[in-house]
């Protein structure tokens, strides 16, 4: 028979355990949130696809026809700002809703106990899915132009580890401080805006890491918003040769990312025990 | 064979209560502010108007298996907070609780039911927050499906549901909980009272399969109907731990004995405080005080009143709505509606009689709500103020008992016979 032991102080002790247990739970919120994101919307799960497909012509058309941007690379605009948008988007949608999800589920925080970690873990999975059905317009943006990914596309999975990384370790964070400050209702979609511009969407990195006008201390701050290195990632796996890793600032990126993971579930779960006390 | 199942040692829960911030939550702003301020000028630190309060403070208790316990107090002894520290929702501050199997606490009935989801997958869903697995859920589904009643309309969108059927499938999905110990808070407050009937049925054959049941009630029938010992909360503290009747006598009595309701103290009230609902006595006609009414004798509730220092009130309405045990509003007495609204009241505080030539209502605990408005701006508004007991008395004046189980209060009547 389980035994419970309720001391202040040693709410770490079963939290591991309790949060396989919790699995179930997990599944069912995701599932609840997947079910619920689109009802009662008329082109329902189409917006999945129609969101990301409309910023990328428009993106296309101001940046690369009126400004004039290039790719850099060998490869088509649009391309280049598909592979960059995708992952944005996952990580704009996934970071807000997990940053927002306790608040919005603060019935359930103060009336049964679970792992808290299950409610910002499942929020991810919904943009997840989104991720997964917009993946089609690539689909569609390389037969348009003939292009052929090469084995590069095989470890697509792990730079999608490293955005869900991402995403979550910032959601995480700002989720707990959410509970008590509600600034950051406010502070989140600036964040998200914010992030578009300085994170190489509508351009490609190798305008900053090729320009020898830049400085070296420019590059590597540049590389500290983990997203570059998720978004190079991204286009190195599905552009192939056509771009060029950067090793060093994408190792930087990298340690952001677990570091912001590591981070975030730090101090989630320092601040979890008292969440039903503030929401 | 006797085993604890449940210990609970020295649990201690503290609140912080923050005065001049009404707010629920602060700001950053506020934090950063506030920050900067205990940086300039560090003797400031411990000054704000904090004020620590003991929600709970030092309970012990053993609870063995198969015990269906009941948890009794007035309003703030810290039964919630007892329940919410037991389901581990928030921590104790010091203390130490030993619990061996699984826990389900009902809190709130149909809590994470979403309404854009039907009944069948708000039943998965439901039952997956209560802690069931899917396995466990689909074997009871059509027992849950067949308690609540909702067959027909089980893939309509829990939004389009009656608030009655709601209520039922909320119920019955945590009704087939099998957990070895189960938590519930006053879930029995919502339905009507066949429903709430049928819930007590259900719960008392949960805990007559051997587990174990706490219980948290106002409504003392069905504590002694379903509890065989009962803890006694008072101030955060355990008053009294033993066998139902003892306990919940001991109870009344003290109830009773607390010689008026005092309503200084509350803070879970609105309105302006043009004036402050400060006491409730009840009375009977010679004016002297008494422990409750009694069903069709005189009785008066004297409602004390203090008044913003330095205004003259006017216009002053006041309202006391009687609510049953079941929370269902039975009626309201109002100046307004007797054509009585008081002006021109001077000075600190002022008594306010309500009259009640002869007491209609049945034998049974009710509670009331008091609401007053000065100026036509709402002044004091108390939910739940307090509670007041009826006693059997002989309403026809006919010296037979009263019938009771027929309804919740009484009509002055005669019959007439008339023969052609």
């Amino acid at each position: 028979m389980q035994k419970i032991v309720i001391e202040p102080g040693n709410e770490n002790s079963n939290y591991w355990k309790d949060l396989k247990n919790y699995r179930g739970l997990f599944y069912f919120l995701a599932w609840r949130d997947i079910l619920v994101r689109y009802k009662q919307t008329v082109i329902g799960i189409l917006w999945s696809i129609l969101r990301p497909l409309l910023t990328i012509i428009v993106f296309t058309i101001v940046f690369n026809k009126l400004g004039n941007f290039q790719s850099g690379d060998e490869v088509p605009y649009a391309l280049m700002v598909c592979a960059g948008m995708l992952p944005w988007q996952f990580f704009a949608t996934a970071f807000s809703e997990a940053s927002n999800s306790l608040i919005v589920n603060a019935n359930l925080m103060t009336k049964v106990y679970f792992p808290r970690l299950i409610v910002p873990a499942s929020s991810v999975i919904v943009s997840f899915v989104d991720f997964l059905i917009s993946l089609l317009i690539l689909a569609g943006l390389f037969i348009y132009y003939g292009y052929m990914p090469d084995w590069h596309i095989l470890l697509l999975p792990v730079f999608m580890l490293l955005a869900t990384i991402t995403a979550l370790g910032a959601g995480l964070f700002i989720s707990a401080l959410n509970v008590k400050y509600r600034d950051f209702r406010y502070i989140i979609p600036f964040i998200v805006q914010f992030g578009l511009y300085i994170s190489p969407v509508g351009f490609s990195s190798s305008v900053i890491y090729d320009n020898p006008g830049i400085s070296g201390i420019i590059k590597s701050i540049y590389a500290l918003n983990p997203m570059v290195g998720v978004i190079d990632g991204f286009r190195w796996c599905l552009l192939g040769g056509g771009t060029q890793l950067h090793m060093n600032e994408f190792l930087i990126s990298i340690g952001i990312s677990l570091s912001v993971l590591i981070a975030g579930i730090w101090y989630f779960r320092r601040m979890e025990k008292t969440f039903a006390d503030t929401i | 064979m006797e085993k604890t199942i449940i210990k609970v040692e020295h649990i201690g829960k503290k609140f912080v209560l923050r005065h001049q911030n009404q707010e629920r939550y602060s700001t950053l702003r506020d934090s950063m502010a506030q920050f900067v301020r205990n940086i300039k000028n560090p003797k400031n630190f411990s000054k704000g108007s904090k004020e620590e309060f003991w929600a709970l403070d030092d309970i012990s208790f053993d609870i063995q298996q198969g015990d269906r316990v009941g948890i009794i107090g007035r309003n703030g002894a810290g039964k919630s907070t007892l329940l919410k520290v037991l389901s581990r929702i928030v921590a104790p501050t010091r203390g130490r609780i030993t619990i061996e199997g699984r826990v389900a606490s009902l809190l709130e009935v149909g809590t994470g039911f979403h309404p854009e989801l039907s009944g069948r997958e708000n039943i998965f869903l439901n039952g997956a927050i209560l802690g069931m697995s899917r396995a466990e859920i689909q074997s009871k589904f059509d027992e849950i499906v067949a308690f609540a009643e909702v067959e027909r309309f089980l893939d309509t969108p829990v939004k389009r549901y009656s608030s009655g059927m709601y209520v039922r499938l909320a119920f019955a999905v945590a009704a087939h909980l099998e957990p070895e110990i189960l938590i519930v808070d006053e879930v029995l407050a919502v339905g009507d009272a066949e429903f709430q009937k049928k819930c007590l049925g259900k719960m008392k054959d949960v805990a007559g399969e051997g587990r174990t049941v706490l219980f948290v009630s106002h409504n003392m029938a069905a504590i002694q109907n379903l509890c065989d010992r009962v803890i006694y909360l008072k101030k955060g503290k355990v008053q009294e731990i033993g066998a139902t009747k003892e306990v919940v006598s001991s109870y009344l009595r003290a109830t009773a004995e607390t010689e008026s309701i005092d309503l200084s103290e509350r803070q879970d009230r609105s309105g302006n405080g043009a004036i402050r609902f400060s006491a409730v006595n009840l009375l009977d006609q010679n004016h002297k005080q008494i422990a409750g009414f009694q069903c069709g004798s005189p009785g008066i509730f004297r409602i004390t009143v203090n008044h913003a220092p330095g205004k003259q009130i006017d216009q002053l309405h006041i309202a006391l709505g009687i609510d049953d045990e079941y929370g269902q509003r039975i009626s309201a007495l109002n100046n307004e509606a007797t054509n009585q609204i008081f002006n021109g009241l001077k000075g600190n505080e002022s008594y306010i009689d309500i009259v009640i030539p002869q007491i209609p209502l049945s034998p049974g605990n009710y509670s009331f709500v008091l609401y007053a408005t000065v100026n036509h701006e709402i002044a004091d508004w108390i939910q739940d103020a307090g509670q007041f007991h009826v006693e059997s008395g002989d309403f026809y004046n006919s010296g037979k008992s009263l019938p009771t189980g027929q309804g919740s209060f009484y009509i002055n009547h005669s019959f007439e016979l008339h023969t052609p």
